[in-house]
């Protein structure tokens, strides 16, 4: 399988991006943070908690507060993943075709639609990666220091990758013809749209206002990124702690439909189908 | 002077299998038609030379036969299968205008990438990578990474790459562009050494002599259409110029030698030449003719040689070079 040869090349020049060193440095440093943070989260709490007790006053739920750091925890590991989408593919096809790489690979023995395939699964590979690491690191975490385990951590994980297959697709597609700049400025709004649609969302459960659930809807049609990280929060939490927080910029208490799962794993396929058609006909 | 440059080469000297047909192959960008019509056929183990001045459409003609770009219009085949079959990719070189390489790789590691999507297996490819790495004179660099490498390294890099699958047919886009004289004179030998092999030579370039030296055919492009194709000896010799050496020059003599051919220049003196071009042989003949009926001593009828830069500005001048 040609497309292999195309993702090991992908997935190699990938790690040597300025863009993707300069996040896996900045991983490390949240993840050191995150390590001190919870360390004195949890330092605190039992002093609160011996404070109240002495006082004869009712002790909060630790549950509650130690979801709610793991919440904060992944949704900057799902932010951090979703920007090193972006920026880490979106000249993958475009910056090759400016630079003049492209032409003495697609004259080779492979099918043009390998080639995209290739660079998608080079992504998905290291993207796949990354998330995995961080997700554990999160995870490893609260279990170790704050000895808390999140609910659902494997469906979570997989949402959260299914959040970088939509944003890749987004991304490679609009890299088949657009160039790298362009592309980058839109496909980041996009992200941005679907992250403000989110919110927009979760201030119109909170204030029950019909028009401001239906914004998110849509911005969740046009990219479901964000309502699958609702959704991955939605069953990272106890059902207590979704209770607790209410709507918030951080989750939801209303989850996406399995359906929703659906639409968001067919969005992502159809990009990357339509990516691979657009690139069989371009003159390079 | 060699007097068989005026003899028409009627058969081209290789072969009549044709590895390259391009039918009426047309590329229009928007409003620009950047290739008319290009038709024509290369065969099986010639150097085939592809001129024509900047903008006639050269490395367009050259995307569309290696699969980059899609015609508007037109089709071709190679090594007698459609554009783009893969069966006939596996056995295509290319080494493209715009050489530009994974540069972060090793000259090694590039060529074992190509050796890949070629589908070649890892023993063809251990065999194969030293051997085109000597061949184009790289062998002491292959472990540095392509991006340390002067442009002409670069280039020669590309020509392994174009090599590496021991092809049929290979289409080199101004292989020598950024080579110095002892690179070029390499890659001259070079593709003489594939002639030899059989391998067939698709040579696109704008150094005339370099074309003049290797190719057995040619072509010159010119506002996206091929205006003018043969064997080279036929291109040559397309229009004759000859020098007649003569003992005297009767009055009138010249005036009469103009109804056979067209007088370009006369040197008068005890030993006169008249310079005269010719449409064909036969003019010639009856020149001569014609001379030694009027008792003109003729003491010799020297063809002149034109080299194909001459051929080329004549043609490409007579067309008008600067497109529409």
């Amino acid at each position: 399988m040609k497309a292999l040869v195309i993702a090991q090349l992908t997935f190699r020049e990938g790690l040597r991006k300025k863009l993707v060193v300069g996040v896996l440095l900045l991983s490390l440093l949240f993840v050191v943070f995150y390590v001190w943070g919870f360390h004195l989260f949890v330092q605190d709490w039992r002093e609160i908690e011996a404070r109240r007790a002495a006082r004869g006053a009712p002790v909060g739920t630790y549950e509650i507060f130690a979801s709610a750091m793991v919440l904060l925890g992944l949704w900057t590991v799902n932010f951090l993943s979703g920007v090193m989408t972006i920026f880490a593919s979106v000249g993958t096809i475009a910056s090759e075709m400016e630079s003049g790489t492209l032409q003495a690979i697609v004259p080779k023995p492979i099918r043009r639609w390998e080639i995209v395939l290739g660079k998608y699964l080079g992504f998905a590979g290291m993207l796949t990666l990354y998330i995995v690491a961080m997700v554990a690191s999160v995870v490893l975490t609260a279990r170790i220091i704050g000895d808390y385990t999140p609910p659902n951590v494997v469906q979570g994980t997989l949402l959260i990758i299914l959040v970088m297959l939509i944003l890749l697709s987004l991304t490679v597609l609009g890299s088949t013809f657009l160039s790298t700049v362009t592309n980058g400025v839109l496909v980041f709004m996009l992200y941005g749209l679907a992250i403000t649609g989110g919110l927009v969302e979760q201030i119109g459960t909170a204030l029950d206002n019909e028009v401001l659930i239906r914004i998110g809807v849509i911005s969740s049609i046009v990219v479901p990124s964000d309502s699958m990280w609702r959704l991955a929060s939605y069953l990272l939490q106890p059902q207590l702690a979704v209770n607790f927080l209410g709507p918030n910029p951080f989750g939801t208490t209303t989850p996406p439909s399995a359906f929703a799962v659906q639409y968001a794993v067919a969005y992502a396929l159809l990009l990357l189908v339509a990516a691979m058609l657009v690139f069989r006909k371009r003159d390079i | 002077m060699n007097s068989t440059r005026i003899v028409r080469e009627t058969t081209p000297s290789v072969s009549v299998t044709p590895v390259i047909e391009a039918f009426g192959l047309r590329k229009v960008y928007g409003e620009r038609v950047a290739v008319e019509d290009l038709s024509l056929d290369v065969y099986a183990g010639e150097v085939f030379g592809f001129l024509g001045p900047n903008g006639a459409g050269k490395t367009t003609s050259v995307k569309m036969l290696t699969g980059l770009i899609q015609p508007t219009a037109g089709s071709a085949r190679i090594l007698g299968r459609p554009l783009g079959d893969l069966e006939a990719r596996r056995q295509i070189g290319f080494l493209p205008e715009l050489f530009r390489f994974h540069d972060w790789l090793r000259g090694e590691e590039l060529l074992d990438l190509h050796g890949k999507l070629y589908g070649m297996s890892r023993e063809q490819r251990r065999r194969r990578i030293p051997e085109v790495l000597a061949l184009v004179g790289l062998s002491e660099v292959g472990h540095l990474r392509v991006r340390a490498y002067s442009k002409g390294m670069q280039q020669r890099i590309g020509i392994a790459q174009a090599l590496l699958n021991d092809p049929r047919v290979v289409f080199l886009d101004e292989p020598t562009s950024a080579l110095d004289p002892l690179g070029r004179r390499d890659v001259r030998e070079l593709i003489l050494r594939l002639k030899s092999d059989g391998v067939t030579v698709f040579l696109n370039s704008h150094l005339l002599s370099e074309v003049e030296s290797v190719c057995d055919r040619v072509a010159i492009v010119n506002h996206g259409r091929v205006v003018a194709i043969g064997p080279m000896g036929e291109l040559l010799s397309r229009e004759l110029t000859v020098e007649f050496r003569l003992g005297a020059l009767p009055d009138g003599v010249v005036s009469g030698l103009s109804a056979y051919v067209q007088v370009e220049g006369v040197v008068s003196g005890s030993r006169p030449r008249v310079v005269a071009r010719a449409s064909d042989e036969t003019a010639i003949a009856r020149a001569v003719d014609y001379l030694v009926r009027t008792g003109t001593p003729v003491y010799g009828v020297v063809p002149e040689r034109r080299s194909l830069e001459e051929v080329f500005v004549d043609i490409v001048s007579r067309e008008g070079a600067e497109p529409r």
